[in-house]
């Protein structure tokens, strides 16, 4: 783990804001969804699935050494692209700090007022379950 | 007239959207209204607001005068035979709800059938099921072709001596396909079934005689058809509307009320229980007076029509396109069309149109069951409406074509 969450966070705002027009932001989403570590079929499961989302969101996780480590997928590109996101924030961090963060960043770089209702429920949903997680491994 | 003449009576179609022009092709779910419409409105709120009926001071005449206008001239709109017949609801679901409770209360007990279709929402589905449960009834239902086509004889043969009402779509929300509704009430009357027409799309794209269909009931919903939210029509004939005790009760829907008993007001009041929305029901005049104008206007459908064939032959051409709903005449078919993509998810191809300025609707439209059938987990659809033209056609597709060659 080279950057610490919040170096981590500003670097993906300032990736972000390299992108002015929101269809290349989402171009750039589609690539980070497309790039994301494959997530086994096995655990497309309902318990996995994430609720308030429009498209189909699995996540699982694990924890070593103090650190959780997330994996996610989506039948939809765009939100695969968002939880690849978070993962690459979230995902090796302790329970403390994920529980303790704000989640901020996500408004920061415009993602959830630029997202239609049911896909920020979605996102908002998303988050709620990382925070879920870190808070009951603490 | 032409689509700019049209246009011109809808100012929020010149909102820009993300910077670009809006493009609406979600009219399936709502239409946009007339400044007639919000006139109106706003009309109504600012100078005969005053609870209808009962009061008799000046305001309280002029609010009932244009709530009673409004159901003279919805009767005359649907050719019912009186104006007793006309029942303002907050909509289509209420609507069927409203019927599948009262006429379940009068004629529906246990192990008794009702029938429905395969492509119906979700509106004209839980309220038979609600009753069902209820009274320990059984839904059935009626079946669609591969292509969406409801096959008439099939229903035939799905009516026993049990069933006591069918309820079905003139046109499929999600498959855009006319049903042969005539065909149907003609073979439910034959085995002396009464037919419910769920209207919420049939009212929008043909004129609506309800005594030359000769349904029993006949629902839709204000709001699809360019009138405010919250505003919608059940007609029932009088001969089950009578007989049919009420849904809610209230003000408004008695005749006479004490602790040892209460007497219903006569139809229609009779199942308008609780103040109503009298400031938007008046819109129904402004409303269907343009969208029948539109209908009664060559130009006008021949423009649409154009638009429709262009739209359907783009799409069936794209070998990456799935179109739902394909009869074997595009006559048969409304200017709505549900598809799916090969390879990208139809809520991302909504996600980016929506950047492109393009309104359209994905996932399920309400219609889990028939999803399922189709089996698909949603798909997108592009609806369009009197105001739509032909460049905003163009415009989709090139549009659509962008957003999967992103996505692929």
């Amino acid at each position: 783990m080279s950057m610490s969450l919040d170096e981590k966070k500003q670097s993906v705002i300032e990736d972000f804001q390299l992108y002015d027009e929101w269809l290349d932001k989402y171009e750039y989403l589609i690539e980070l969804g497309k790039n994301l570590d494959p997530y086994p079929e096995e655990l497309k499961t309902d318990e996995h699935l994430i609720k308030g989302c429009q498209s189909r969101v699995w996540l699982d996780y694990h924890i070593q050494d103090n650190r959780i480590f997330f994996r996610a997928d989506s039948d939809a590109i765009i939100t695969k692209g968002i939880i690849s996101l978070l993962i690459s924030v979230y995902s090796g961090r302790t329970p403390e700090e994920i529980a303790a963060d704000d989640f901020g960043f996500v408004a920061e770089i415009g993602l959830k007022d630029n997202l239609s209702p049911t896909r920020a429920n979605g996102l908002v949903s998303m988050i709620e379950t990382i925070k879920t997680v870190a808070e009951n491994a603490r | 007239m032409t689509v700019k003449d049209i246009r011109t009576q809808f100012p929020i179609l010149d909102i820009p959207v993300y910077g670009k022009p809006l493009v609406y092709l979600d009219n399936s779910a709502t239409s946009q209204r007339p400044q007639a419409v919000s006139q109106e409105l706003v009309k109504l709120a600012g100078s005969a607001n005053a609870n209808i009926h009962r009061a008799v001071h000046f305001l309280a005449g002029k609010a009932t005068d244009a709530y009673e206008n409004t159901r003279d001239f919805v009767r005359e709109y649907l050719n019912a035979s009186s104006r007793e017949e006309i029942v303002f609801t907050s909509g289509t679901t209420a609507a069927i709800n409203l019927v599948a409770f009262s006429f379940g209360e009068a004629f529906v007990g246990e192990g008794d059938e009702i029938i429905v279709s395969a492509a119906e929402h979700h509106s004209n589905i839980v309220p038979w099921q609600m009753l069902c449960e209820r009274k320990k009834a059984v839904l059935k239902v009626l079946d669609i072709q591969e292509n969406g086509v409801l096959l008439p004889e099939c229903l035939e043969k799905l009516i026993s001596e049990r069933t006591k009402i069918v309820a079905i779509t003139q046109i499929s929300n999600v498959l855009g396909i006319i049903n042969p509704v005539q065909e149907i009430v003609s073979i439910c009357h034959k085995k002396g079934v009464p037919v419910l027409v769920d209207g919420a799309q049939g009212v929008v794209h043909s004129k609506v005689d309800v005594q030359q269909l000769d349904c029993d009931f006949y629902v839709f919903s204000g709001h699809k058809v360019f009138a405010s939210t919250g505003t919608g029509v059940l007609y029932g004939k009088k001969k089950w509307l009578d007989a049919m005790p009420p849904y809610m009760g209230g003000g408004e829907m008695i005749k006479s009320v004490s602790f040892s008993g209460t007497t219903y007001a006569p139809l229609p009041e009779k199942f308008e229980a609780g103040t109503q929305n009298f400031n938007a029901v008046p819109t129904l005049i402004p409303a269907l007076t343009f969208h029948k104008a539109c209908l009664e206007d060559k130009e006008i459908l021949e423009y649409q029509n154009n638009i429709k064939e262009y739209i359907y032959s783009s799409l069936t051409a794209d070998s990456r396109i799935t179109l739902y709903g394909r009869p074997e005449s595009i006559q048969d078919k409304i200017n709505l069309f549900s598809l799916a993509v090969r390879g990208a998810h139809h809520e991302d191809l909504a996600l980016i149109l929506d950047k492109m300025g393009i309104a359209v609707r994905s996932g399920q439209m309400c219609a889990e069951p028939l999803m399922d059938r189709l089996g698909v987990t949603g798909l997108l659809r592009t609806s369009f409406s009197w105001y739509n033209t032909m460049e905003e056609a163009e415009y989709f597709v090139n549009s659509l074509k962008k957003a999967i060659e992103m996505l692929s």
